[in-house]
């Protein structure tokens, strides 16, 4: 188990560095550097401009240096001293913006994973036990709706059956009242009132690809000849069926969390920008929208480096489950 | 048996069918049996026979959608009380509480049969658990003296071990332990052995005669090989296509068949027990003359550090069939493809004379050389479905190697018809795809495509191992034809000592990566000189069971067959 | 595989068998997918998709940026086949009034106003799959007066023909989808074939590049690089590069597919005999390896065909891909971006919604089925 956790572990140093590269990148992409742009805003509110700070700047970002040099600088600021650089559209510290709605966008992103697991598994052990069943062919098409549908288009969708027929004005996490209130029984009761409705939207996408893994792995196992050992021994079915083809179908489950991670976390960007959360992917979308690419970068940055570290869990999830993963 | 006594289990007219597509498929159609208490009923059929579908119907654990349409299968108990099990819901906890307890099963594929992911003291303990009321601790200890019982080394350590840590016999060691945990009164073993090497199936099957006397238990054996039935059987039930063809002792099965399809498998097993009859061969060149292939220190390591091949020399002699014979992993594959350069050994010397007389090193070979010596040097493979492209029509895979040595149009055309008559199947069949022939007409694609460029040499790779046995002697026969007519020599690899026995003039034995023993193959299988030969000839069943050979077998190196 | 049958038994083994015997590959491909009704109606509905791709100009009864302020938010108005007994194709008129208290148009049906439609419609010249010039439509108003409208779909907030859009914007969503996936072979063949050809250290290299990409959440990845794409860009160089960008993660798939492929076939032995008959590598490439993986490759291809309709319509839908004026799915959506425009004309989503899933529930059928019937030991009968 220790080596291959060291091994692990050891991947994902260069693909964090490859992540961090592609974030620098996005923020180089736009023409001009980051302080004309800031100096062009600044000018267009009128405000003055002093000549020191600008100097300081350029200094601190190393913007008159070689490219690698930025990005050393700029990586360094994020390892040493916990700084992403400078907001400005919102002339805020970027690090004092991002924290909280990282922290609900995975949330949300957590619950969508919990959410799409508890319903595809027994969906996935039924449509396979009864296969060609009525169960099975329903199952399999609402999979194949799921998948075929935007998840913003269902968010929007919801939006207006809830607000149109059920006279529900929803959005946000949470209503008004306990926007900013500290966190109670009542708030944290509010707040399950809200996010099921994202986490439904969210997680459709991922619970049919999910569905689909399970049907098609439990059907694998079903033929596999170690059922047969353990009816022979004398196992009843349902007891047998939990025991030992779905115990082993689920480690294909465990092991797609490494791309159902990556897309719900898309997902919930979609889905939070129509939906108005406050979560990261209304952010994102503004400070793309208005250049502003420190914020936007340290964004991209984040939110990948918390999906491979999430991809890095699920694997040694599936090593904990799968022996033949730990002990080969 | 002095008191009218019910034999232990009685099986009459049993029928499993499995519906299909096309109507209802007979897989076991009005078969009757009885096995008494203490025997070993052997059910021997080729696939396809039903024997298996049998065996599963007792525990009513037909593979869906099969299922018992009639008949009785009655389970006799100590206290007089008779269970036929066929009347039983296969669902339901009577049955359930049968299978295991009183008559338990172990399967063909002891790595598939077990799960991957749970430990073995776990799956052993489980069939204790199901049965008994037990402690934690006095399962344990069962598994613990279970694992002793079927003589797995290293027990404490061996219980908390993971299937694939284990080599196959031992998995079988598993089976079998999980099978006798409620001491059952019969044991069904389905093909327990087919996919172990003689001499781990020797080891086991040895096992399973020892625990059938110490725990007085009916064995239903479940088998292909005629050789293992004379060795093990007391009675014997020759099944094909679903239907009994004869039952017996094994006495009268094996020395008075009263069946023709009887006859015939017998007749196939024991042709297969001598050299080939008498063949209008022409006479092999005088022995001073250079050899076709001299392979001189060959050895290959792979890129993990396994030494695959080891220091190999070996000479063959124009017209000559040399076996090579060895039990898997023992490096008789990939030496042969070594010789045809598919894989690069790093060290020896291939010399191989060519029609002109020049000699040539084959391992040494350029790109253009290697070519034209694989025209004279070609192969046949074991697997008649990887070998053959899906893609192509039959002709087209038999015209390729001519159109790749510059023959087209008609010509080329009139030489596949006439290669296809030559192994035996109509030409007019060119335009078919591989899917459409079955696995013997496939190999003789696959033997057609090989002669095709008029090779002076091939190596056989396992080329019968595929196929039933009654087919491997046809297939042989075609091969030795096809060496008289066109002077052929061969290296003949395989691990069934009979086809090297009917097939080849002189035998290589190869044990790990190395060759222990070379010679005349009478005079190798009379009187073998390596310890490794001499085991592993000892292991090798034999069809008459007048004349076990088994019980006196030679053990070498036991704990290479343990690991 | 072992033998059940008798030693060469002549006969066929079932009846059928025989012309079952000479069915080449492509053949047996068709037969095994004929089987899946349901990707058979697939294939259907998606040919008839990309012909009304291609036919958008003649099958849309209006131009689909002509705008119409006295028809913004008009709902859309059902056909009705008969008229007064008669078979007459026609929907009714629609009645405006303008609610005082929301200051908002309200429309209502007028059945005493029918407008009849009219197949095979005269119209202003147009150009048909860019160089005929055409002077019909399918259907349009029949002797159309001032005032008749004909909104099968609705109408959007500049009162342009809802169902008109849909139809163009098919043009933009589907080929993005197809142009997408040839990108993404092109990219995942070349980068796939050379990981698989060249093999070491490159292929750790390209395998271990794969895995990060696919480690990444594509969406802000997509948007960081689509926000790049200055505004000015002209219509033509943004769709390409939208393209681009969606295909950056779409080859990665089958780049994988490719050299897995490659990888597992190199060692069937039917490779290894060719080998032997003296076929070059190249030759081998191209007379065995591409022919086996070829079904499958198609399959993949249609898979993959559906996630970049998605892509561009997420995208779109930000505002950070395709830009109006030009019409795709995903553009159509942008209308719909807030949940007052959604309230107050539901067909705003639905409309171009319901185009996507049938799009991509139709091509994910397809690509199953092709996916099936790829497998070469999948029954036939």
């Amino acid at each position: 188990m220790l080596p291959f956790l060291a091994r692990r572990l050891l991947y994902a140093v260069p693909t964090l560095f490859a992540v961090s590269v592609i974030a620098f990148v996005i923020i180089q992409l736009p023409p001009g550097d980051y302080l004309t742009t800031l100096m062009a805003d600044w000018a267009a509110q009128g405000g003055a401009v002093e000549s020191g700070m600008v100097e300081a700047m350029r200094e601190r970002y190393g913007l008159d240096q070689p490219i690698y040099v930025q990005y050393f600088k700029w990586m360094s600021g994020i390892l040493l001293q916990g700084d992403f650089g400078m907001s400005f559209e919102y002339g805020r510290p970027v690090s004092e913006l991002i924290w909280s709605r990282l922290g609900f966008s995975f949330l949300l992103a957590f619950l969508t994973l919990l959410f799409a697991w508890a319903i595809a598994v027994p969906i996935g052990i039924l449509s396979a036990v009864r296969q060609y069943s009525v169960a099975d062919y329903i199952a399999t098409f609402i999979a194949f709706v799921f998948l075929a549908l935007p998840n913003f288009v269902l968010a929007l969708g919801m939006m207006y059956v809830m607000s149109a027929y059920f006279g529900q004005s929803v959005g946000g996490l949470f209503s008004a009242e306990y926007v900013d209130a500290p966190w109670s029984l009542a708030r944290l009761w509010d707040f399950l009132k809200h996010v099921w409705l994202p986490v439904f939207a969210i997680g459709t996408g991922s619970l049919a690809a999910l569905i689909r893994i399970m049907r098609a792995n439990l059907l694998d196992e079903l033929r596999k000849p170690y059922v047969t050992t353990a009816r022979a021994k004398g196992l009843d079915e349902f007891r047998l069926l939990m025991r030992y083809p779905v115990r082993i179908a689920l480690n294909p489950l465990i092991s797609a969390l490494g791309w159902i991670l990556p897309a719900a976390v898309s997902m919930e960007i979609l889905v939070s920008v129509v939906m108005s959360l406050p979560t990261t992917g209304p952010l994102l979308l503004r400070a793309l929208l208005a250049q502003d690419m420190y914020l936007a970068g340290s964004l991209i940055l984040l939110i990948s480096v918390l999906t491979i570290i999430g991809t890095l869990i699920s694997d040694i999830l599936l090593a904990l489950t799968d022996p033949r993963i730990r002990l080969q | 048996m002095t008191r009218p006594q019910p034999p232990l289990l009685a099986v009459r007219n049993l029928q499993t069918f499995f519906p299909t597509r096309h109507g209802t498929f007979r897989a076991v159609d009005d078969v009757s049996f009885t096995l008494e208490r203490g025997r070993t009923l052997a059910i021997v059929g080729e696939s396809g026979s039903g024997k298996s579908v049998t065996a599963r119907s007792i525990l009513q654990i037909v593979d869906h959608p099969g299922r018992i349409e009639g008949g009785a299968i009655e389970l006799a108990r100590e206290d007089g009380t008779v269970t036929d099990l066929a009347k039983l819901d296969p669902r339901g906890r009577e049955i359930r509480a049968i299978r295991g307890k009183e008559i338990a099963m172990i399967f063909q594929e002891p790595m598939s049969s077990l799960s991957p992911v749970h430990r073995v003291g776990d799956q052993i303990g489980e069939a204790v658990r199901l049965h008994r009321k037990v402690t934690r601790r006095e399962e344990r200890d069962r598994v613990l003296e279970l694992l002793r019982q079927v003589e797995i080394p290293d027990p404490e350590t061996a219980i908390d071990r993971y299937t694939f840590e284990f080599s196959g016999g031992m998995r079988q060691r598993v089976m079998i332990a999980m099978a006798l945990a409620c001491d059952p009164r019969v044991l069904i073993a389905d093909e327990p052995t087919t996919a172990l090497d003689v001499t781990t199936q020797a080891e086991i099957l040895d096992l399973i005669r020892r625990l059938q006397d110490s725990h007085g238990m009916a064995v239903i054996f479940i088998t292909h090989d005629m050789g293992v039935v004379a060795e093990i059987a007391d009675e014997v039930l020759v099944m094909f296509r679903g239907k009994v063809r004869e039952s017996g002792p094994v006495d009268a099965i094996f020395h008075a068949p009263q069946d023709g399809y009887t006859r015939d498998l017998i007749g196939s097993v024991v042709k297969l027990e001598q050299k080939a009859g008498a063949r209008v061969r022409p006479a092999l060149p005088p022995a001073d003359q250079p050899p076709l292939l001299k392979v001189e220190n060959m050895s290959l390591t792979f890129g993990n550090g396994k030494t695959a091949v080891d220091d190999v020399s070996l000479t063959l002699r124009e017209g000559e069939t040399l076996g090579i014979v060895g039990e898997s992993g023992s490096g008789k594959t990939t030496m042969g493809r070594c010789l045809l350069r598919i894989y690069d050994p790093q060290q020896g010397r291939a010399e191989f004379r060519r029609a002109d007389g020049r000699v040539e090193d084959v391992l040494s070979a350029g790109r253009h050389g290697l070519k034209s010596i694989r025209r004279e040097m070609r192969m046949i493979f074991q697997d008649p479905v990887g070998s053959l492209s899906p893609r192509k029509t039959v002709g087209e895979i038999i015209a390729e190697p001519l159109k790749l040595a510059g023959i087209r149009g008609r010509a080329c055309e009139e030489e596949v018809c006439h290669l296809m008559e030559q192994v035996g199947l109509p030409p007019a069949w060119r335009e078919r795809y591989p899917h459409a022939f079955s696995g013997g007409q496939r190999q003789r694609i696959g033997i057609a495509r090989a002669i095709s460029v008029k090779p002076r040499l091939i190596i056989a790779d396992e080329a019968t191992s595929a196929l039933d046995v009654s087919l491997r002697s046809q297939m042989l026969d075609l091969m030795m034809k096809l060496q008289d007519e066109m002077g052929l020599s061969y290296i003949f690899i395989s691990h069934d000592m009979s086809v090297i026995r009917y097939m080849c003039d002189r035998v290589a034995v190869m044990y790990r990566g190395r060759i222990v023993e070379t010679g005349e193959t009478g005079q190798v299988i009379g009187a073998p000189q390596a310890p490794y030969t001499r085991a592993l000839l000892s292991a090798i069943p034999n069809p008459d069971p007048r004349n076990p050979r088994l019980r006196a077998r030679f053990r070498h190196v036991p704990e290479a067959a343990l690991a | 595989m072992t033998d059940t049958s008798s030693p060469i038994d002549t006969a066929p083994r079932d009846p059928g068998a025989a012309e079952l015997a000479v069915a080449g590959q492509w053949t047996l491909f068709w037969l095994r997918f004929r089987r899946h009704k349901l990707a058979v109606v697939s294939l259907v509905v998606v040919a008839a998709l990309y012909l009304v791709a291609a036919f958008a100009q003649f099958i849309a009864p209006s131009d689909p940026n002509q705008t119409n302020a006295r028809f913004t938010y008009a709902p859309p108005q059902a056909v009705q086949l008969f008229h007064e007994g008669r078979f007459a194709p026609h929907v009714d008129g629609l009645a405006m009034t303008v609610d005082r208290e929301s200051m908002r148009r309200v429309f209502a049906p007028a059945p005493e106003k029918p407008v009849f439609i009219e197949f095979l419609a005269p119209s202003a010249p147009y150009r048909l799959l860019g160089f005929f010039t055409v002077e019909t439509k399918l259907f349009g108003i029949a002797g159309a007066r001032p005032g008749d409208s004909l909104f099968l779909f609705g109408a959007d907030r500049l009162g342009r023909d809802i169902f008109s859009r849909v139809v163009h914007g098919a043009q933009i969503s589907l080929s993005i989808g197809l142009v997408g996936v040839f990108l993404s072979l092109v990219l995942g063949v070349a980068i796939g074939g050379i990981s698989g050809f060249f093999g070491g250290t490159v292929d750790v290299l390209i395998q271990r590049l794969i895995e990060l990409l696919r480690s990444i959440p594509t969406i802000p990845l997509w948007m960081g690089l689509a926000a790049a794409i200055p505004v000015g860009w002209p219509p033509l160089k943004t769709y390409f590069f939208i393209t681009l960008i969606v295909s950056l993660i779409g080859w990665t798939a089958l780049a994988r597919e490719v050299r897995g492929k490659f990888l597992s076939m190199r060692n069937e032995d039917f490779v290894t005999a060719a080998r032997l008959d003296g076929m070059s590598e190249i030759g081998i490439i191209f007379v065995h390896l591409v022919p086996s993986f070829t079904s499958h490759i198609i399959a993949t291809l249609t898979l993959a065909i559906p996630t970049m309709i998605l892509a561009e319509t997420a995208l779109s839908f930000l505002g950070i891909g395709l830009q109006p004026p030009i019409i795709s799915w995903g553009t159509l959506l942008q209308e719909a971006q807030n949940i007052r425009a959604v309230a107050q004309a539901p067909w705003l989503l639905f409309t171009p919604a319901a185009a996507i899933v049938l799009a991509v529930l139709a091509l994910n059928f397809l690509g199953d089925g092709l996916r099936d019937a790829a497998d070469p030991h999948g029954a036939i009968s």
